[in-house]
């Protein structure tokens, strides 16, 4: 179990929030076609690197917000509210 | 015979408290302090226990935690460490893996067929011809190792979990780890102390008087510490990402056993060093051992350990072995000197050691054979934060290599040295450690918004500048010039690793997982470096190439028992619960509710709500105070439908779908002012509903002004429903006009019910009867539910549960998201129809929603009636191709009606089979098809709407 930081609650357990994953911007409904939809539902980059995500404060202050994480060794920078 | 020695100066037995139990059903009495091997061989026992797979005899060999000798049944626990585990009065203790018995085992021919169970055996022997295979099986059970699982008792009954946040974690009590608290809790850190064994003091609790002495200071030091907490009899199981650390106590006041979770600033590795057995022929017979069981059996429990001994000694610990035997009157008849070379070849015995020839070409006559040939480092904790140990040929032993800031190593794991130089090296790195736990505190503190400024400063950062411990030459002592066991708990030999490495396996982790070498009870505390060493002679290469195998959590074995621990389950309960529990009702445990189902007949309940009036609970429904200037733009998100032009003073019905276009919930909302709403929906959905609408609000429509507030439990909800309800609600509602015109369907009005203000009601209709249902603030709803009861007795009012409620939307028609959709259910499935508007320039899931309605084969939900009108369908049977077995749908819900006297069904079937009339096969759980018919409504009863429309 990780330590996330919450930009509220300081760092908490990571079973206190929610991991909403991958930061994945979203398309225009009314002018994405299903291809981009779809890439945009289903396709993840999940690099061994530094990835963007979000997290839901679920347990505390109910805040989502964004870090920074290594997936390969799980260290944390850069956090801000969405 | 008793092997109990006069009063020893160290021991900590309490000879004034004595302990009766039984061996192998005979009485024998121990002492308090003893361990159960430690009773058990004063009583003159020389054999434990068999081996796993040829049987042998085995005694005591490391006299701790991990000898591989001493599993024993304890009662009804199985597989009990005799070495480690404290002896209790009234213990039945007997030996495991023997049959019939531990002096005449069947097992034994083992030995004789040993070439079918070398290395990989379970592949070579077992594999042909497979119709043979669960014979195998049912006879390999009869000769697998372990103890008896009593399937009548619970071993333990409680368990429990415990959550701790020190500055400093100590996995370790000895010199180097007491030291480090010390110095850790004196420099402002507080400290988790944690000894495996029953008492701090590590080796020096065997040592000399000036050891024993200086022991027990620090250990009353660390006792004493306000900063400390020591926790012994309790081991530090894993580590994991960002300190999370596992560690298992044992001997709880409230619990036997007791999981706690660590998150430790800065974790120090003390756990001192494991002794290694030596490899030659004949080394598991009883009477073997090593030097520090030698020293623990006589100076912590006064047990007489043999009385002719032959030491082999490559190191001091051996050789204080020799001192500790001489002065307890053991005949020492000769002394290997393993730095010039002498060694043992191979003894000789069965139940106990009787020869045992030197390599000088001596045979001597001796019953106790002593070896003290080197250490093995237990770096798991340091593997587990990612370091890869390091071989010293030097040293003889491995060496971490490089360590996260956050996890510090100190004690013999990183070299040697005297009592007070590995306390020195303790000290030096409990300063290091409270500097970096305490830097952690403080950026921890400074990241918490409501006290981003702490009131003290933050340290400065403190070099390392530990002085390392030497590391002392010692011979590399792995095997003799005979096969002898390297691992006892698996029954693997040098042969079978070198005959290994001949069949190709010939990498460590190979090697391991073919021969199962270090995958026992020990886990590779006494087996990794031998086996090692053995490989790298039969590859003919260093030890340095072999590596070593990875070490993985968990350090010391875990019981399911304390990873289950205590379930913390909170089950919700509404306002009126105790109300339903005085009244009959049976619970029914839904998602985290607890629900009344029926209070005795549920077909009766729902007949009076057909007929008169009836009351039911709707508490959990999910419930969303909704505010601001932009809800409805957030409605017409959220939902497929229109929402816009929604007037103050009604309802409507709503369904949501995810990204994907699957349904996800659906649930009415009401407009009670210019900006309040109030929006439901399910019971098991109201979490995730509440949270994806604060995503959108944070996330992607931060402009919008909305305030989410979940009223769900604040609002009690009760829905009045049956011919009956307006005549009842007209009894005790005082300021809203009732009647037809003035609050017609799916509308919602504010007002005193009972006396109660501030209630909102809105008319809707899930049983199909005129219905209303009433929220009040949970305070006062207890109130208003006896008045409706009592107020409506002569219109036969009464509560109706969650199953009649289920009977009566089920004749309906009304389709329970989860129940009659699924997880691959999109919008058309469920029959939405002309709910769903494409025509909005965003919603939820839009484009998925408009590529669902351009396709023509996905299933359609539609109300079922089976031919045989006493047939019930299992919910969940499969709706089959008529003359094959081609999956074409399935029930997703069914009841029998008591309004029309036959079951009535919602089903899921393929768009070939939707139209009115379509005939269809339904295959029962027992194998019966039975033939029903598609309808043209999911309604059964009243699919115009005249009962809920009056």
């Amino acid at each position: 179990m990780i330590v996330v930081p919450c930009p509220n609650c300081g760092p908490r357990n990571s079973g206190d929030l929610r991991n909403c994953g991958e930061l994945v911007p979203r398309p225009d409904p009314s002018a994405a076609s299903l291809i981009e939809w779809r890439e945009y539902l289903y396709m993840r980059k999940n690099p061994a690197d530094w990835v963007t995500e979000t997290w839901y404060c679920r347990g505390g202050c109910r805040r989502y917000f964004t870090i920074e994480r290594n997936t390969a060794t799980n260290e944390i920078r850069g956090q801000e509210a969405s | 015979m008793s092997n109990r020695l006069t009063a020893q100066p160290g021991e900590i037995i309490d000879r004034s408290t004595s302990l009766s139990f039984t061996w192998n059903g005979k009485a024998v009495t121990g002492y308090q302090g003893d361990t159960i091997a430690s009773a058990i061989a004063a009583s003159g026992v020389d054999v434990f226990g068999r081996s796993m797979k040829y049987h042998r005899k085995r005694g005591i060999l490391t006299a701790d935690h991990w000898d591989p000798n001493l599993f024993v049944q304890v009662g009804d626990e199985p597989n009990v460490r005799a070495g480690s585990r404290r002896l209790e009065a009234g213990m039945e203790v007997s030996t495991q893996n023997v049959w019939p018995s531990l002096e005449f085992d069947l097992g034994a021919a083992n030995q004789l067929v040993g070439r079918f169970l070398s290395s990989g055996f379970y592949y070579k022997t077992f594999m042909r011809p497979k119709f043979l295979w669960p014979l195998y099986q049912k006879v390999l059970k009869k000769f697998a190792p372990g103890g008896r699982i009593h399937w009548e008792t619970s071993t333990h009954g409680a368990y429990d979990k415990r959550y701790v946040h020190p500055d400093v974690l100590v996995a370790g009590g000895g010199p180097a780890g007491m030291g480090a608290a010390l110095a850790a809790a004196d420099n402002g850190a507080s400290v988790l102390l944690v000894e495996q064994y029953g008492d701090l003091g590590g080796h020096l609790l065997w040592g000399n008087e000036d050891q024993r002495a200086h022991g027990a200071d620090l250990a009353a030091s660390c006792r004493a510490h306000d900063n400390i907490e020591v926790l012994v009899d309790s081991t530090v199981t894993g580590r994991y990402d960002h300190n999370w650390i596992s560690i298992m106590q044992r001997s709880h006041d409230i619990a036997p056993e007791r999981l706690i979770k660590a998150r430790a600033g800065v974790m120090v590795v003390a756990p001192g060093l494991v002794e290694r057995p030596y490899v030659f022929a004949g080394n598991d017979t009883p009477g073997v051992m090593l030097s520090g069981a030698t020293r623990r059996l006589i100076n912590l429990w006064a047990v007489k350990p043999g009385n002719r001994a032959v030491v082999m000694s490559a190191n001091a610990d051996g050789d204080a072995a020799v001192g500790d035997l001489k002065r307890v009157g053991v005949e020492v008849v000769a002394v290997l000197d393993a730095r010039k070379g002498e060694s043992i070849v191979c003894v000789a015995g069965k139940s106990r050691v009787s020869k045992v020839v030197l390599n000088d070409g001596r045979t001597l006559n001796a019953d106790l054979v002593v070896t003290a040939t080197g250490w093995t480092a237990p770096t798991s904790l340091l593997n587990m934060a990612g370091d890869r140990p390091v071989y010293d040929a030097t040293a003889a032993r491995y060496f971490s290599n490089s360590l996260p800031s956050n996890i510090l190593a100190t004690g013999g794991i990183t070299g040697d040295g005297s009592t007070a130089e590995l306390e020195a090296h303790g000290r030096a790195t409990g300063v290091l450690a409270a500097n970096r736990a305490l830097r952690r505190r403080h950026d921890r503190v400074a990241q918490t918004a409501r006290s981003n400024d702490p009131a003290w400063d933050k340290p400065a950062e403190m070099a390392d500048s530990r002085t390392p411990l030497n590391r002392v030459p010692h011979p590399e002592c792995y095997r003799s010039t005979t096969h002898g066991m390297v691992d006892f708990s698996e029954d693997v030999s040098s042969k079978d690793l070198i005959q290994a490495s001949k069949e190709g396996f010939d990498s460590i982790e190979l090697m391991k997982r073919y021969t199962t070498v270090t995958m026992g009870p020990s886990q590779g505390k006494l087996e990794t470096v031998n086996a090692a060493a053995v490989l790298a002679e039969a590859n003919q290469v260093s030890m340095a190439e072999i590596g070593t195998t990875v070490w993985r959590p968990p350090f010391a074995p875990i019981t399911l028992g304390a990873l289950a621990g205590r379930i913390h389950e909170p089950v919700r309960r509404s306002a009126l619960q105790d109300w339903h529990d005085a009244h009959g009702a049976a619970p029914l445990l839904a998602g985290q509710w607890v629900r009344p189902d029926h209070y005795g007949d549920p077909m009766e309940e729902a007949d009076n709500v057909r007929n008169n009036v009836g009351l039911i609970d709707v508490t959990p429904l999910g419930k969303l105070d909704l505010r601001g200037p932009d809800v409805s733009k957030l409605l017409e998100l959220v939902y497929v439908n229109k929402w816009s032009k929604l007037d103050i003073g009604r309802v409507r019905y709503g369904t949501m779908v995810a990204e994907d276009g699957v349904v996800s919930d659906d649930g009415v909302t009401g407009r009670l002012g210019e900006y309040h709403w109030l929006m439901t929906c399910t019971s098991s959905g109201a979490g995730a509903v509440w949270e994806m609408l604060e995503d959108w609000l944070q996330t992607y429509r931060p402009e919008w002004q909305v305030h989410v507030t979940a009223v769900t439990g604040g609002l009690t909800s009760i829905n009045v429903a049956g011919p009956h309800s307006r005549t009842l609600l007209e009894r005790i509602v005082e300021d809203v006009d009732l009647s037809a015109d003035a609050f017609p369907y799916f509308s919602v009005r504010q007002g005193t019910v009972a006396g109660v203000s501030d209630c909102i009601i809105w008319r809707i209709g899930f049983t199909g009867e005129l219905s209303y249902e009433v929220h009040v603030p949970s305070g006062h709803a207890l109130h208003v539910w006896e008045e409706l009861l009592a107020q409506g007795e002569d219109l036969g009012c009464r509560p109706f549960g969650v199953e009649a409620q289920r009977i009566l939307r089920l004749e309906k028609g009304h389709y329970i998201v989860g129940q009659d959709t699924d997880g691959l259910s999109k919008a058309p499935t469920a029959g939405l129809g002309g709910l769903v508007k494409l025509d909005k320039p965003d919603t939820i899931g839009l484009p998925e929603l408009k590529a669902a309605y351009e396709r023509t084969d996905l299933p359609i939900l539609v109300g079922v009636q089976t031919d045989d009108p006493e047939i019930v369908p299992e919910e969940a049977a499969q709706i089959v191709d008529g003359g094959s077995n081609t999956i074409l749908g399935r029930i997703t819900s069914s009841r029998m009606s008591p309004t029309l006297g036959r079951s009535v069904c919602l089903a899921q079937v393929d768009p070939s089979l939707a139209a009115a009339g379509s005939s269809i096969t339904v295959l029962l759980a027992d194998g019966r098809r039975v033939t029903a018919t598609v309808q043209e409504h999911h309604a059964h009863v009243d699919p115009e709407g005249a009962r809920q429309r009056v």
